[in-house]
Parts: C-alpha cells; sequence; structure tokens
C-alpha cells in the first residue's frame, strides 16, 4: 500500500534527488521561469513553495535555512530582496506549472513553472507574438502555390501547412478522395479559418 | 507444465487483436488562436495557456 506516501523518487538516489530539487529551485529563483518534465516541475513546486515562504520572514535565521538549499549567492539575495517584496501578500501559490504536451526525442510530458508574480514578462511577449503572427499568415499566403504538392501526412505535424492544405482540400475534395480522419480535420480547421476572418 | 494444444488460427488471433485502436486526441481549439490544441495544455501555435503567454513560439 502507498497510503500517504508523498512525493516522487525521479528515478534517483536520494542524493541524487535533493541535488536536482536544489539545482530546479535556483534556476527557477534565477531565470522565474523554467521548462522541465511534469514530473520534475510538480516535485520542483512543492520544494520552492515552502523555501519562498521561510523566506517572507526576512531575518538570518531564515536566510540560513534557506541557504542550506539555496547554494548560489546571488540568487540568494535576490530571493530576499526582489522576490519576496514582488510576492507580497500571497499567501502560498507562488508558482505555476503549464503542461506544454511531449517532447520530441522520448515523448516525456513537458510542462513550464513560472513564478506567478513574474509573468509580466511574458505580457511584454505578447506583443511580439501578435507580430509573428501576423508574420506567419502572410508566409502561409506566400508558400500556398509550392506547398500544393506536398504529402498529406504533413498535414498532422505542421500546423503551419494543415491550413494551407485545408484549403488545397477545399477546393478539390470531390477531386481527392482521402480518408476520412483526413475530411473532418480539414473542415475543422476550415471552420475556424472562417471564424477568423 | 500445461501446454496449449493448439496452435492460435490467424483467424483467432486477429479476432482478438479487433480491440486494440488507437484512441483518437481529444483536440480542442485554441480560444487565442483557434488553431487545433490539446486541452490542459498550452498552445503549442501561440504559447497560450488560459488567457496567458507562457512561451513565444520560435518562428
Amino acid at each position: 500500500m502507498r497510503h500517504r506516501v508523498k512525493g516522487r523518487k525521479l528515478g534517483r538516489t536520494a542524493s541524487h534527488r535533493s541535488a536536482t530539487l536544489r539545482a530546479l529551485a535556483t534556476s527557477l529563483l534565477k531565470h522565474k521561469k523554467i521548462k522541465t518534465t511534469v514530473a520534475k516541475a510538480k516535485e520542483t513546486r512543492s520544494f520552492v513553495e515552502p523555501l519562498i515562504t521561510k523566506a517572507k520572514a526576512d531575518t538570518l535565521h531564515a536566510r540560513r535555512f534557506v541557504s542550506q538549499f539555496i547554494k548560489d549567492k546571488e540568487v540568494l539575495k535576490e530571493l530576499f530582496s526582489e522576490i519576496i517584496p514582488k510576492i507580497g501578500d500571497r499567501p502560498g501559490g507562488y508558482t505555476r506549472v503549464v503542461k506544454l504536451g511531449t517532447r520530441v526525442g522520448d515523448a516525456a510530458d513537458m510542462a513550464i513553472i513560472e513564478l506567478v508574480d513574474y509573468n509580466v514578462i511574458a505580457e511584454k511577449k505578447e506583443k511580439k507574438t501578435t507580430a509573428g503572427k501576423t508574420r506567419k499568415t502572410t508566409k502561409a499566403a506566400d508558400k500556398k502555390p509550392v506547398v500544393e504538392d506536398a504529402e498529406v501526412i504533413e498535414e498532422v505535424v505542421e500546423p503551419k501547412k494543415e491550413k494551407t492544405e485545408a484549403k488545397k482540400e477545399k477546393k478539390s475534395t470531390a477531386a481527392k478522395g482521402s480518408a476520412k480522419t483526413k475530411k473532418t480535420e480539414s473542415s475543422k480547421s476550415t471552420k475556424s479559418k472562417k471564424d477568423k476572418e | 507444465m500445461a501446454h496449449p494444444k493448439r496452435k492460435i488460427s490467424k483467424s483467432r488471433r486477429d479476432k482478438r487483436r479487433t480491440h486494440y485502436k488507437a484512441a483518437a486526441p481529444s483536440l480542442a481549439t485554441c480560444s487565442n488562436c483557434g488553431e487545433m490544441k490539446l486541452s490542459h495544455r498550452a498552445c503549442p501555435n501561440c504559447g497560450y495557456y488560459a488567457g496567458k503567454s507562457m512561451f513565444v513560439p520560435e518562428s
């Protein structure tokens, strides 16, 4: 029975595990947002959050306690001087884990873990993403004649090409008797296109 | 030790395997860009999840 057994072993020995979690915690506090596997992200969450709570009391004792786990002195300073004031009165829940899907090499479930109060950076990036989107659409429009001969298998792999493919199939739906699943996919994407327009 | 008396025929083998099926992924449309995406995951096309930008896609 695994009643009340907490945490994941992450396929590591105790010392290796603690080293991993310390490293992950340090990089999270340093970069505010890191990409890792879902299991490690969730473990990091339950490792960092108590440390941040502890660091809220800006005492020598708290500083020494946290320094047991965060070995990077610069990061430790930043935690006490910058991160803690920004976090303010938040009663826990300082981090956010968002799943991303699977990694290419080993199909591991990936996730992003970030400090909640530092999503301001993402807001800045929003403008960039919108710019990128417009570029993409124009590119897709340019590519249209070139991609026409591409194989149907690519539809699933690349979302960009899917659009053009869908358009192409829309034109010649009767001509090519493609498989049912592909048809439904194309119809869905055309719907989404219509919504956009 | 007990052993099978008969070789499993192709028919029986294949009948057994009719239940081996690949499940279709449960896709939903992204609320930000309208592209298809897996539910409970950030959109790989625009990097948004629950109205927040989580990452900026490479292209």
